[in-house]
């Protein structure tokens, strides 16, 4: 017998023969936050990422634009703000080991955990956003949904091969409890709050 | 003192650990940030020499009391340990408090588990069918032997001699990294706490955090003997960041990329890993070939009951509303190649015994683990086994009773363990449970079974009770001290017997309210 057949003859030698329904799980969405963005923002802020604020006037990206004026190397995946550093023309991830900043869209966030949602769509190549030293993402305010539990319900979780939450930054405190930001991944994490350009055009 | 309040998270167990100054932390908008794994409060101990783990000769029983007290008699160590769990625990709760659907979570946590393992092997072939149709290769494996077998015929078929990972207690448990030594390739943990365990040749100590037993001059000894860090500098900031760079030239040339799963959803092939460091992430997606170790009893349905378990996981072990990374693989990428190996190893055996498959349910959150006094005061390597604390006192045993046959008696049974876990498990009943099984199959030494039979003949008649304690007490107050701490008492061992009482309760009782309504 193979290995498989193995262990799925043993697994109905033993099971359990008691009758256990699956039950179905509430949306646990009675009571929402009077403003998701609020939500978002605080709990972003708890698990160490920055919430950019939007300028009261004038360019919306200035923010982001101020952000990387001092970088050298910036992989930009969003056509709101133009990089140096193509991703299209990546071979390996590897090759994106340089990068200081990395920009990328969400597909949508969640206000209970203060996460954004990156999918394989919104990176090309996922190692993007774990290689650059810093992530911004920019989130549609109206693509924040309030828990998880209406998140697993979104398509990103059905279509692509691979979508991550990021909750703030890369985080360890294996030594002693001391948090320290910039453990393997990105050391900082911005979330810009600015609606999809349907045209695709700055 | 700090100029920032601290947030209000509870006492400290151990006061003189409050460290006068905050260089350590990371604020924002005037707050202490302790996400992650991050404390609540600063502490600062001294420098001690680290005690190590339990003495484990074959198949012999683990003499768990033995290394606990070497621990213990670490008080430096024994308190940072102490109150870093305690901490997790008090975060855990204030988690706990901010959500009012939390216990009906828990419920909900252990139907969908409980239900799972009940036709385990049905949720295991959607999970197949779907994995392969979406372009992932999926292998079985028997046992550690087999499952070692498998990846290393996967990394030969690429000409893989170097391999990157995250931390996995499966592969823990199949004792990976020795297999793969053996057979020249070079294994290179990249979580922080699993790769100071990894360069000072230890087990991790915690199912979560792996270093939890180490102080920050312990590191830096390990360090400074294989990354070439200072030996003076002890400083938390310095060792992660020389860690982080250290590491990052063997993540970007490795060959292949391992990672290890929470979770497996039938309904669309997908596994899940919870990481806060980013590196899962980058094993999986920076070299061309992802291998994922997943253990049969991580399966659940559906995606609407993974929010159920994400929701609950990084809560009970960290104190955090979720992991900062929280990634779902479906499919290989583009140009890439996906490997999962689903590992038996014992568990579709657990299955069947009537007792113990519950525990199967574990989501090894480490939640028991932070909240038991005996697993925080005497470190995670005195169990001497893979899983430690009270989810691996009823874990161990199935493996190997006789070597796991005191790991039972770690426990004051206080039921801590089973209030707190996130999928309800009876921990301290099996524990309980184990303790009888092991006396029936002979596998407990004759002093510790001599003195239970007589207690439980003693206490199945209230009558011949309440002369014994009478005796005992009369006894107590006037027997000389070596009759009462001796090598045959093991609870005098390491304390004062308590004070007799002038009067017992039921003579109390007996003699003031005695006849009365």
């Amino acid at each position: 017998m193979s290995s498989r057949d193995d262990i799925l003859a043993s697994i109905r030698a033993n099971l359990p023969r008691v009758d256990r329904p699956l039950p179905g799980v509430p949306l646990f969405d009675d009571n929402p936050p009077a403003s998701l963005l609020s939500a978002f923002k605080g709990n972003l802020h708890r698990m160490g990422g920055v919430f950019l604020d939007l300028p009261p006037s004038g360019d919306v990206l200035k923010p982001v634009r101020a952000k990387i004026a001092g970088a050298q190397i910036v992989c930009s995946l969003v056509p709101e703000i133009a990089g140096n550093r193509d991703i299209s023309g990546v071979g390996a991830p590897r090759d994106l080991a340089d990068v200081d900043f990395a920009i990328v869209r969400a597909s949508f966030a969640v206000a209970e955990t203060g996460s954004v949602l990156l999918a394989d769509a919104d990176l090309n190549v996922n190692a993007v956003a774990y290689l650059a030293q810093h992530l911004i993402v920019l989130l549609d305010p109206a693509d924040i949904v309030v828990n998880l539990h209406h998140a697993y319900r979104r398509p990103a979780f059905r279509n692509g091969h691979y979508a991550a939450f990021h909750t703030g930054p890369s985080a360890t405190a294996d030594i002693e409890g001391v948090l320290i930001h910039g453990a393997q991944g990105v050391r900082s994490l911005s979330v810009l709050p600015v609606a999809r350009n349907p045209t695709g055009q700055p | 003192m700090s100029p920032h309040p601290e947030p209000s998270t509870g006492a400290m167990l151990h006061p003189e650990l409050q460290a006068q100054d905050n260089t350590d932390a990371i604020f924002r908008n005037g707050r202490r940030l302790d996400h992650a794994e991050g404390t609540s409060k600063p502490l600062r101990s001294r420098p001690e020499p680290q005690p190590r783990g339990a003495k484990v000769h074959g198949n012999r029983p683990i003499d768990q009391a033995e290394a606990a007290a070497r621990f213990i008699a670490a008080p430096e160590h024994e308190k940072m340990h102490d109150e870093r769990l305690w901490d997790l625990r008090q975060k855990r709760d204030r988690e706990m408090h901010g959500i009012p659907e939390w216990e009906e979570l828990r419920s909900l946590a252990s139907a969908i588990k409980e239900h799972t393992l009940t036709r385990l092997d049905e949720y295991l072939n959607q999970f197949e069918a779907k994995a392969r149709a979406n372009g992932m290769h999926v292998h079985w494996a028997r046992d550690a032997a087999e499952h070692n077998s498998i990846v290393h015929g996967i990394l030969g078929d690429h000409g893989a001699k170097s391999l990157i990972k995250s931390k996995s207690m499966l592969t823990e448990e199949c004792g990976f990294r020795h297999y793969m030594a053996s057979v020249g390739i070079e294994v290179i943990e990249t979580d922080l706490g699993e790769r100071i365990q990894q360069l000072d040749h230890e087990d991790p100590s915690h199912v979560v955090v792996p270093a939890v037993h180490k102080l920050r001059t312990d590191v830096a000894e390990v360090f400074a003997k294989t990354i070439g860090t200072d030996p003076a500098n002890s400083d938390v900031h310095y060792l992660a960041e020389a860690q982080r760079e250290a590491t990052r030239p063997l993540i970007l040339t490795a060959d292949a990329g391992m990672t290890g799963a929470n979770f497996a959803v039938a309904e669309t092939g997908t596994f899940v890993v919870c990481t806060n460091e980013g590196n899962a992430d980058l094993s999986a997606n920076v070299p061309k070939l992802h291998i994922a170790s997943i253990g049969i009893e991580k399966i659940i349905p559906r995606l609407e009951h993974l929010a159920v378990f994400v929701r609950l996981l990084s809560r009970s072990a960290l104190g955090s509303p979720i992991t900062q990374y929280t990634s779902h693989f479906r499919g290989p990428r583009a140009g890439g190649e996906m490997h999962v190996v689903l590992v038996d190893n014992g568990r579709s055996e657990r299955l069947g015994m009537a007792e113990f498959w519950t525990s199967l349910k574990c989501i090894r959150c480490g939640a028991c683990m932070n909240t038991c006094p005996v697993y925080r005061r005497s470190g995670g390597l005195s169990y001497g086994a893979t899983y430690s604390g009270p989810i691996g006192l009823i874990i161990d045993p199935t493996f190997n009773a006789r070597k796991y046959s005191n790991l039972p008696f770690a426990s004051t049974l206080n039921g801590s363990c089973t209030n707190v876990c996130p999928v309800k498990i009876n921990i301290h009943e099996q524990i309980y449970a184990w303790r009888r099984a092991l006396v029936e199959q002979h596998e407990v030494p004759l002093t510790k079974k001599v003195a239970m039979k007589a207690a439980g003949e003693l206490l199945s008649r209230p009558a011949a009770y309440r002369a014994a304690i009478a005796a005992a007490d009369v006894a107590l107050a006037h027997l000389p001290r070596f009759v009462i701490y001796n090598g045959l008492d093991a609870w005098g061992k390491h304390r004062e017997v308590p004070h007799p009482p002038k009067q017992t309760f039921h003579s109390w009782h007996q003699a003031n309210r005695g006849g009365k309504q």
